[in-house]
Order: structure tokens, then sequence, then C-alpha cells
């Protein structure tokens, strides 16, 4: 919404300041404004002058001399460019030695031969507007000589205000002027135009009533709570005067011809929208406000529109000839031809003009304001206002009978406020008459006792008819904030109780799964929750209208999103990359009644995911730390288990079925996979990624991922404190030739499960395969540590323990002793 | 198994000496104090000939094999010794050409990080936290009586426009705001209730500078009976001078969100120009960033607490946006894009 500053002066003149601090002013009470632009500055040199005599320049086709009197005496000689160029028309004009605005210098030079003294302006070079193509017609009302800004009424600012939904209201000159006039409403007056005044007899009727030979009627008023109609005879229409353009211009909106102008100027000074109608194009002198019966209509913008019954319309004996609170018809614009008007005043039900706006894609100035409802009370002074403008500006005459259908304006809604409410939710201790003094000036009628009121008491606020946003209570304590001024209220720091609400455990989880990975050397990514088809698993969950293919899912599992962004980091040059992501993944699915009604037929789970690929260790000097494989993963999970406790590595395939989301995208895991369980749930999956999953440059290596449910992450720490050894160990290797296929797992164990209570660790230290080993055969060597937490271990009771655990190996496993 | 029942005999001196031999010919640390070595053990009065003269009460039979062991000690050392005075020689050629170049870089281990709008959405936790702020979650797949309804939106409401929603299903929704959370919470829980509900929210918004269709959010709301205005302002503003430091400004202006009433933007000064006006405030001086108001009685009314009896305040920040002003990222897309290159940056 565009705002002109001078146009909010001439309706509140106490309005005083530069459009900066109007600016802040309106920010700090009612709505931001996001720019302040002037308007016609830098026009002090520019002049009005008239053009005596125009003739083709001798050796230009385009251009023209031009005799021009600038009031200064002298008649000027002037080159001009513009297309056509009418003589004794007025325009606005630069001196030799005048500034245009930018800065520009005009010189008296010669052009192909002929001098000119000045120059002709156009609106774009004046910087008042887009039109660059012809210079700038001024109406006739004015002098030549006279200063161009002057005539203009410029300088002038433009305030562009960011309207919240709530504050229609604002959307208009006057609406503003009384949040800025420092006397609210009481400084507003609403200056007249110049012409006739117009004061009409109202036909009125319920439903329908007919004046000058035009019948209104409102077929179904759940669409149309009110209808004005107004008739105006023998106007011309032409170009607006310069005064009014300005304004329009001013405020964001291209002037069109004085009928026109005249409609849009009370819609941006009073908020109510108007249309005007030729009335030797309705046919049958009939206004019907009704349904659309699936019926073809074209709107003044060009556009063929087929309207089923949830549009409304406005309707001539025959057809639709205007869209009800949205557009009018093309059929029945006013024209150069047009003498004869009908005057269009109506309150659209809002959400009729929201049906209609949507059905034909339309959203206009009018459906704006009607979608969040209009000024009732105002209806009748917006009418007057616009047949008053359009006399002094198009001449003719108003019939005196005007048109009045539908329900009478309603009364004001009354609310109650209390001053014990003000103070619990505003923290304030105002009276009523503290109350009275911040509402009233915005149009509120408050009614109640005005002294100190504690707690007791009761204030009754009548909401004038532009406050369509105001209905309760609540209402009101905004409304008493906004005039305190959020930034008068005290400060004060306050108690406050602790939250019965504890620390959820998603978000605890979260924090210490993102401290272990990113501890680990990894980097956190946050990637898309949207995937393709492609890189989904299960029954992935497809949104209604996606922003593309690409994005049309949600995602079933975090490792073929963090493989996206692998290919991501591979494509910018990347080898080396490490990422975890915490998010959630999503499944289409059942779940249970919401209050609603609806069921959530999308369900969700946080996990935590991991891809890694590339140097183990950053390149160093001394020599490669090589690319990481499986033993890395391996460890990192290792870790996880030991520290996060996300549970038990096995290796192998993950089974078909398990508690929560699948752990479903397969085209990853190849051979080498592992599962983590915590017991029989499976929390994870992990393995190295097969190489026909990522799409990887010859330079890649290999990637590696792992992904697990975030409730697999431990939150209690469990842990308990062992004594520090005080007695020294004993420690013995035992390398073991065994048949390839007995897992290391399986060895380990059985050694733990020969070994006394004095076996401290049993670490694989070294594999071999190989010349030394029979064919089909290993050697695996263990390092054994003993010690007793209360002696000095005997080297007997060692040599026992290696013993019985070598039986053990040899009967189980057909193992040798390897000696070194 | 050694004879450990046999009284010290030869053989054990000699070990011993072996032992003892090599660990000062490897601990020598020049030629002089190898030569010392050598002296002491292989000298003429060395401790090698004097062991050796105990050849004599070796039972006979045993004797060759004893002077057999002996010489193996002998030769050992000699060898060691001269392998030793090589390397020494050539230590001292080697310090006297250069000393290790310190200069050069150390073996350093990859560095990992958390994701930059995580560090910001932290902070801010960790700051309510002091004001006693528990966090919530809650689903990122929401019903629209949640997402719209309880938090005082109607359906057809020009107010929804603000919302441009994923739908997945008839009512069925990614929420728009992780404010729903706030629904969830307080239907669960009985005030006092001062909770924060970081998380993703998303937005029909095609990627562009500015825009991503899924984003970070945090929510917060605090209420109790006797929860006002002015306390609401005091907990905002503690936040704004913890988080960008005690000298920024703050300042409230009227808004409109249909879960608060009083709303209100809450602007800081520029922490760049420091309100002097620049690029990133667009030359205001300031800088949007959050909403917030008074909770709305409607809410109250719709998650069953007596909104006669408890008031409360609600704020929403976006995490990205502050972590971009905070770091000076112009594109809002390089957050998602897990480039290593700008993750290392914050690791």
């Amino acid at each position: 919404m565009d705002l002109s500053v001078k146009w909010l002066q001439s309706l509140a003149p106490t309005i005083e300041g530069t459009a900066e601090e109007l600016a802040a002013s309106l920010s700090s009470r009612a709505v931001p404004v996001d720019r302040v632009e002037p308007v016609g500055t830098g026009l002090d040199d520019v002049v009005v002058a008239r053009v005596l005599e125009v003739r083709r320049h001798p050796d230009a086709d385009r251009l023209s001399l031009c005799r021009v009197d600038a009031g200064t005496g002298e008649v000027l000689d002037v080159v001009c460019g513009a297309p056509l160029i009418d003589e004794q028309g007025l325009y606005p004009f630069i001196p030799a030695g005048g500034i245009l605005p930018g800065g520009f210098r005009i010189e008296r030079r010669k052009i192909r031969g002929e001098i000119s003294n000045g120059m002709l302006c156009s609106e774009k070079e004046l910087g008042l507007g887009r039109d660059s193509a012809g210079i700038m017609r001024l109406a006739d009302d004015h002098l030549p000589g006279e200063s161009l800004p002057e005539a203009l009424g410029m300088p002038d600012a433009r305030l562009e205000v960011d309207l919240t939904p709530n504050r229609v209201d604002l959307a208009c000159h006057v609406g503003v002027a009384r949040e800025l006039a420092p006397g609210g409403i009481g400084d507003i007056a609403l200056p007249p135009f110049g012409g006739p005044e117009w004061s009409p007899r109202w036909k009125t009727g319920r439903q329908s009533a007919s004046a000058g030979h035009v019948t209104v009627t409102i077929e179904d008023p759940e669409r149309c709570f009110r209808y004005l109609a107004a008739i105006v005879r023998g106007v011309e229409v032409g170009p607006s005067p310069q005064w009014l353009q300005a304004r329009l211009r001013a405020a964001g909106s291209q002037p069109i011809n004085n009928v026109v102008d005249s409609t849009n100027y009370v819609l941006l000074e009073l908020n109510q929208p108007l249309h005007a109608f030729d009335l030797a194009r309705i046919s049958g002198r009939e206004i019907r406000v009704r349904a659309a019966r699936n019926e073809a209509h074209t709107t003044l913008d060009g556009t063929e529109h087929e309207l089923g019954p949830e549009v409304s319309v406005i309707a001539d004996a025959e057809r639709p000839i205007a869209l009800a609170g949205v557009m009018g018809g093309a059929d029945s614009e006013v024209s150069t031809e047009t003498t004869d008007l009908l005057i269009e005043c109506a309150a659209f039900d809002p959400r009729h003009t929201r049906h209609t706006a949507l059905e034909t894609g339309l959203s206009t100035e009018a459906s704006y304001r009607f979608e969040r409802g209009i000024d009732e009370s105002g209806m009748e002074t917006a009418i007057q206002r616009c047949v008053e403008l359009i006399l002094a500006t198009a001449g003719g005459a108003a019939d005196e009978q005007a048109i009045r259908v539908g329900r009478p304006v309603p009364d004001p809604p009354r609310i109650s406020l209390r001053p014990s409410r003000v103070r619990s939710v505003l923290g304030l201790r105002l009276s009523g008459g503290q109350i009275a003094a911040l509402l009233e000036p915005l149009g509120f009628s408050v009614e109640g006792p005005r002294g100190s009121t504690e707690t007791s008491g009761k204030l009754t606020v009548g909401v004038p008819g532009w406050r369509t946003d105001v209905r309760e209570e609540v209402d009101l304590l905004e409304e008493v904030a906004r005039r305190y001024g959020y930034e008068s209220f005290p400060q004060e720091d306050r108690s406050f109780r602790p939250s019965t609400v504890p620390d959820s455990p998603v978000w605890r989880r979260a924090d210490r799964a993102r401290r272990f990975l990113s501890a680990s050397g990894l980097l956190e990514a946050r990637s898309a929750t949207f995937a393709s088809r492609s890189r989904t698993s299960g029954r992935p969950a497809r949104l209604l209208k996606p922003l593309s293919e690409a994005e049309a899912f949600l995602r079933t599992d975090l490792v073929p999103i963090l493989l996206g962004r692998v290919e991501h980091n591979w494509s910018r040059g990347h080898r080396d990359v490490r990422l975890f992501e915490i998010g959630n993944v999503f499944q289409a699915g059942s779940g249970g009644g919401e209050p609603s009604g609806a069921v959530l037929s999308v369900v969700e789970e946080t996990r935590a995911g991991v891809a890694i690929t590339g140097l183990r260790a950053p390149p160093h000097w001394t020599g490669s730390a090589g690319d990481m494989e499986m033993w890395d993963l391996m460890g990192l999970l290792e870790e996880a288990a030991d520290g996060l406790g996300i549970g038990d590595i096995r290796p192998g395939e993950p089974p078909a079925d398990s508690e929560g989301l699948p752990l479903g995208w397969r085209p990853w895991l190849g051979s080498e996979s592992l599962c983590i369980f915590q017991g029989d749930r499976l929390v994870g999956v992990a393995g190295r990624v097969r190489d026909e999953a990522v799409d990887s440059p010859v330079w890649a290596a290999p990637v590696y991922a792992a992904e697990f449910r975030l409730d697999a992450v431990r939150l209690a720490e469990g842990r308990i404190f062992r004594d520090l050894p005080t007695f020294p160990s004993v420690s013995r290797d035992l390398a073991l030739v065994l048949d390839r296929k007995v897992v290391a797992a399986a060895v380990g164990e059985a050694i733990l499960s020969a070994a006394p209570a004095t076996l401290e660790s049993v670490d694989l230290f070294d594999v071999y395969e190989g010349e030394k080993v029979e064919v089909g055969q290993r050697s695996l060597a263990w390092r054994l540590v003993f010690r007793a937490p209360d002696r000095t271990l005997r080297d007997e009771e060692v040599e026992d323990a290696v013993g019985s655990i070598t039986a053990n190996l040899e009967d189980r496993f057909d193992a040798r002793i390897r000696s070194s | 198994m050694s004879s450990k029942d046999e009284p010290v005999n030869l053989r054990e001196t000699l070990e011993t000496i072996r032992k003892d031999a090599l660990a000062a010919i490897d601990g020598a640390a020049d030629a002089e104090s190898l030569e010392k070595a050598r002296v002491r053990f292989l000298g003429r009065k060395g401790l090698l000939s004097r062991a050796l003269s105990g050849l004599r009460s070796v039972p006979p039979e045993e004797r060759p094999e004893a002077g057999k062991v002996a010489n193996e000690v002998k030769e050992t050392l000699e060898t060691s010794i001269r392998i030793r005075a090589d390397q020494l020689a050539s230590l001292a050629d080697r310090s006297e050409v250069a000393p290790v170049d310190l200069t050069m870089p150390g073996r350093r281990p990859w560095r990992g990080g958390v994701h930059p709008v995580s560090i910001v959405i932290d902070e801010i936790c960790d700051i309510f936290k002091e004001l006693g702020f528990t966090r919530a979650a809650g689903p990122e797949v929401e019903t629209d009586w949640h997402n719209f309804t309880a938090l005082n939106i109607p359906l057809d409401h020009p107010a929804a426009d603000m919302h441009d929603t994923f739908y997945l299903d008839e009512g069925v929704l990614l929420r728009t705001h992780t404010s729903p959370v706030q629904a969830r919470v307080m239907m669960e829980h009985d005030p006092p209730v001062r909770i924060l509900a970081p998380g993703m929210a998303f937005r029909r918004d095609p990627y562009d500078a500015s825009h991503a269709p899924a984003f970070e959010q945090v929510e917060g709301l605090a209420v109790d009976e006797g929860i006002d205005f002015i306390e609401f302002r005091a907990a905002i503003d503690y936040f704004v001078h913890r988080f960008f430091g005690a000298s920024t400004r703050t300042r409230f202006r009227p808004s409109y969100f249909p879960f608060t009433e009083p709303s209100a933007e809450v602007d800081v000064s520029c922490m760049i120009c420091e309100g002097s006006g620049c690029a990133v405030c667009k030359r205001t001086g300031w800088i949007e960033i959050m909403g917030s108001g008074m909770v709305n009685p409607a809410v109250f009314e719709a998650v069953g607490y007596d909104p006669e009896r408890y008031t409360g305040y609600a704020f929403g920040m976006g995490p990205a946006r502050i972590a971009m002003l905070r770091y000076g990222i112009p594109d809002i897309r390089v957050l998602y894009e897990a480039d290593v290159g700008f993750l290392e940056q914050f690791a």
C-alpha cells in the first residue's frame, strides 16, 4: 500500500514532520513502512510552459521546432523529440541552465543546426511516472511560468506500507491519518473538491429499489449486504486535472480518466471500492446482484471467464456486467463516449468475494478490501465524495434520487474492557479515563467509570465501522498497548516458576549424537527433507503439490540423501567427505485419530545418518594415512556403541521386518553390510556403499555409510567406577592357526568363556594368512592380559589359565597353537 | 625353563653382563661414553674378563659350552659397539648440517563440526534455558487442526495466505511453523509451561537466495499466572542482549499473528553497522529477528487452558536467517548443500 504524505497532510493538517519521521511513527504504532520514496524532488528549475507553435525540424524527421512561452516575456525556440505536441498545450519545461532531477544540466545548444533554449519533459525524465514516450501534457488550469512543483502539489513523498492482514482499515489515507494525527479523528476533515455539492434523497429497499428508471435488486443477501447506486448524467470523460493525477501517482495508482480516477481517489481516501458503469450499456436499466449461472464474461482487463455458481456477479437484465467486489466488465466500462454513469458503492460479503477472486484468479484492490471487510457505515459518505469529485472533474449533473438496497448499517459492536485485564495482560495500571484517552482518538466510543479502577469496573467500548478486526476484549488490549506505545512500557524483571515440561529426550539424544559424531571428525549436514522417488524406500509419502519431481516425496531414509550430498561434494572436487545428519524420515501409513478428525497418514522417526569417504586423515608430508575402509566405519560404530550405547554390531543384511519405520533404502547395501541391534530390535544399518548406488568420479574413494534410529541413543549414563588396579598384570600372546571360516568374534568369545575371572582383556592384535599356514587356514594372534585385584598373579596360575583356554580352543575349533 | 635351583652360575652372570652392556652401548650419547662402556665391559680388566676368570669353578664337562656362550657375548658386544660408533658418527655429521625444520606442518586429524544453524539453535536454547525454558519436540507432519485451527488461524481466512502450505493429504500437511508444538505441549502439560520448540518448518517457496522450502524455526512459549507484556519484553530483551551483545538495542513494533495478541515484531539494532545504516539492514539501522506477542486467549481455549487464569507470551525466529546475519552468509542455499568447504569453516 502506497501513501502520499501530501495527501495525508491535506486530510489532517496536524500531521507534521518529515516523511521519515512519519514512517517511523507509523511503524512504531501500527504497521511497518518498508520504504520512503521522494516524489517530485529536484524539480525546482521546472516550470509550466505553453507551446505556441510547432514546426517540423528541417533536418530531422523525428524532431520538432517549438516556440515556447515559459512566462518570461520572451518566446523561446526549443527542439523537441516527442511525437505529438499540441499547439497551445501546457507542458513542463526546463530553460537552459536548469537541472533535471538526477543532476543533468540543460544547456543552450544547437541540435542539427537549430538552437534549443531548453527542454520539454516527459513524466519519466521528471521522475514522476513511467511514461517516457511523450512529453507530459499538463491540465489547462495553469499559467506559463508557474513553478511545476507548485502546480503539481510537489514535492511529495510516498510511504510504502506493509499492511498486516488485520489492518485493512489502513489501506486508505484517512485510515492512516487517524493513526498519525495527534488528535486522531478529531483532526480529520475531508477537503471539498470545489465543484457542486450533492446531497441525495435515498430510495431505500431491503431487497430492491428504483430511482431514475434504474432498478437495483440484491437477489442473494448473503453475497451482498448493501448496494448504493447514484446516477450522474452528461459527463465529459477525459484526463483528470493535474492535482488528481499527481495524487494518484504519488499513491502508486496510474491515472486513467476523470471518472475512473474519481472512484480510485475515493478508494484510496476512504477505503470504499467504487465502480462506475456506463449507464447506456446496462441492459434493461437493471442491476442484479446474484450468483453466476455458468455464463461467459469478459473482465475489463480483457480476460474471458466461464463463471460457475461459486462466483458472485453484478448482472443487468441479460448478462453479468461485473464480478461482484472484484472487477468490472469490459462491456460496461466507461469510455470517452460515455455520458451517463451509474456509480456503484456496495458492501460485498468477504467469503463470497474471496471465492469469486479465487475462481477467476483475479486479485484486485477492491477484492483485497472486501475480503477483509469494509466500513458499511461509511458508504454514504464515500458515494457522495465520489459523485462530487466526478462533478468537479468531469462535469454533468447527478440525479437527486439515489438507490440504497440491503440491510441497515449494523450497530457498532460493543465490547467490554476491564481495566483489571489491562493490568493482568499488559502489566499497566490504567484508569478508565486513561484508557479512553488512548482509544477515543481512533474512533472508539468509551463508556464507563473513568476514575481509578483497580480491580472492579468495566468499560463498554463501541467499535467504529472501519475496525472490522476488533471484535473481542483482547483486540482492545492490543489497541491500548499500541497506543500506549510498546516502547513506553516500563522495564522490569519478573521472577518465574520452572516449567512442568521436561527437556525433550529427542533433543537430548540429538545433542549427544551431534557431539559424538562431530568429535569423531564428521561434519554436520542439514539437507532437504524432500527426495525423488528413486531415493526413497517402502511407501514414501508424496506431496500433493511438489515443487518438482526431484522433491516430490518426503525422505524415507537419511543415507540416500547423504549420498546425494557426497555426490555434490565430488562435483565440487572434494574427495574427502565425512558427513552426518540428524533429522526426520517419513513413511506413508496410518496414524491415530486427531482432534480435527483428520488421520495422520504419515508417520515419522528421527534418525542419524553417516556417510564417509576418502582419506583417513588429512594429507601430510610424512606420508598418507590411506583411504578409509571398512575398519574405519567399524571403529566409528564401535565407538558409537560404547559412547552412545546404540547397540550391538552384527555382520549381515538387515531382517525384512522390524519395529519402527523400515531402515529400508537397500540399493546401497552390498556384501559388506552390518546391522545394529538392541536385543531383537534392529536400530541401525551400516556398510560399504555399493559402487552402483552412487555416481562417482574415477578418482573417488569407496563410500561407507550408516544410519540409526535416534531413540537408540542411551540417555542415562549408567556407568560405575571400577577401582584402579594396584597389582601388576601379566600378559600372554596366543597365536592360533585355525580354519579361515571360524570368525574372530567366536574365537574371542571362546577365549572368554574358558578363562578365569582374572582375564582382564582379550585383543586381536595380528591376523596372518599366507605361506606359513596351510591354505584355508589363518592365524589369529591374541593378547591376553591377566590381573587379580588383590594380589600379584603367580606364573603357574597364568599358565594354567592359558592351558585351559588353549585346550578349549583346540577342542572347539581344532585350533593349533602357532609357536612364534 | 631356567635352572633356578642352581647357585648363581656363570651363564647367568654372562647374560647379565650382556644386557647391561647393550644398555650402556645404546645409551652412549657420544664417542667418549661409548669408549668408557667398551673399557668397562670388554677391557682387559673389564667385567667380561673378570667373569671368565670364574670359568675355573665350572665343572669341566660344562666348560666348552660356557666358553662358547662367553665368546658369543663378546662378539655381540663388539658388533654393537661398532654399529653404535657408526651411528654416533653419522649423527654428529648430520647435526652439524641442520636442526629439525620445525616450520613444517604437524600431523592433524580431521576436524568435525556442528552445522552453523545448529550452533545458533543451541545458543538460543542455552540462553532461554537460563530463563527456565526446556525444549519440546513435535511431528513435522501435522494436522491442519494443530497447524492452523488450534492457533486461531481459520483455514478460509486471508491470514492463511501467509502460509503457502505443502499438503500431503486431506487435512495433513508439513507444518508451516513449529508453533503447533505449542498446542501439543499445552494439551499434555499444565502450566507453568516454558518451552522452546526448535525444528524444521516448511513453506511452498522455491529455493532462492533468501528462501528455502524447508527451514529451521525456534518457537518459544511461556504460560503461567501473572505473565504480562512487561515480563515478555524483559525476556526478549534478555535474550537479545545475551545473544547479540549487551550494546544491542531492541525495538518492538506492532504486528499481526493470529495466535498472539498484542503481537509484536522485534527488531535489533544492526550488528554490522551498529545502527548507522548499511546494506544488511537496508539502511534502516534495524534488523527484524522475531515475531512475538502475548498468547491469544483463543489458543488457550483451543487447548483447554483457562484464559482468564493464565496468560503468556510466544515468539518465533529463524535460526538460518540469524546464522546468515551473524556469519555474513549471502545465500541461504549454501546452508543446505553440505559442501565440506562450507561446513569446515564452522568446524
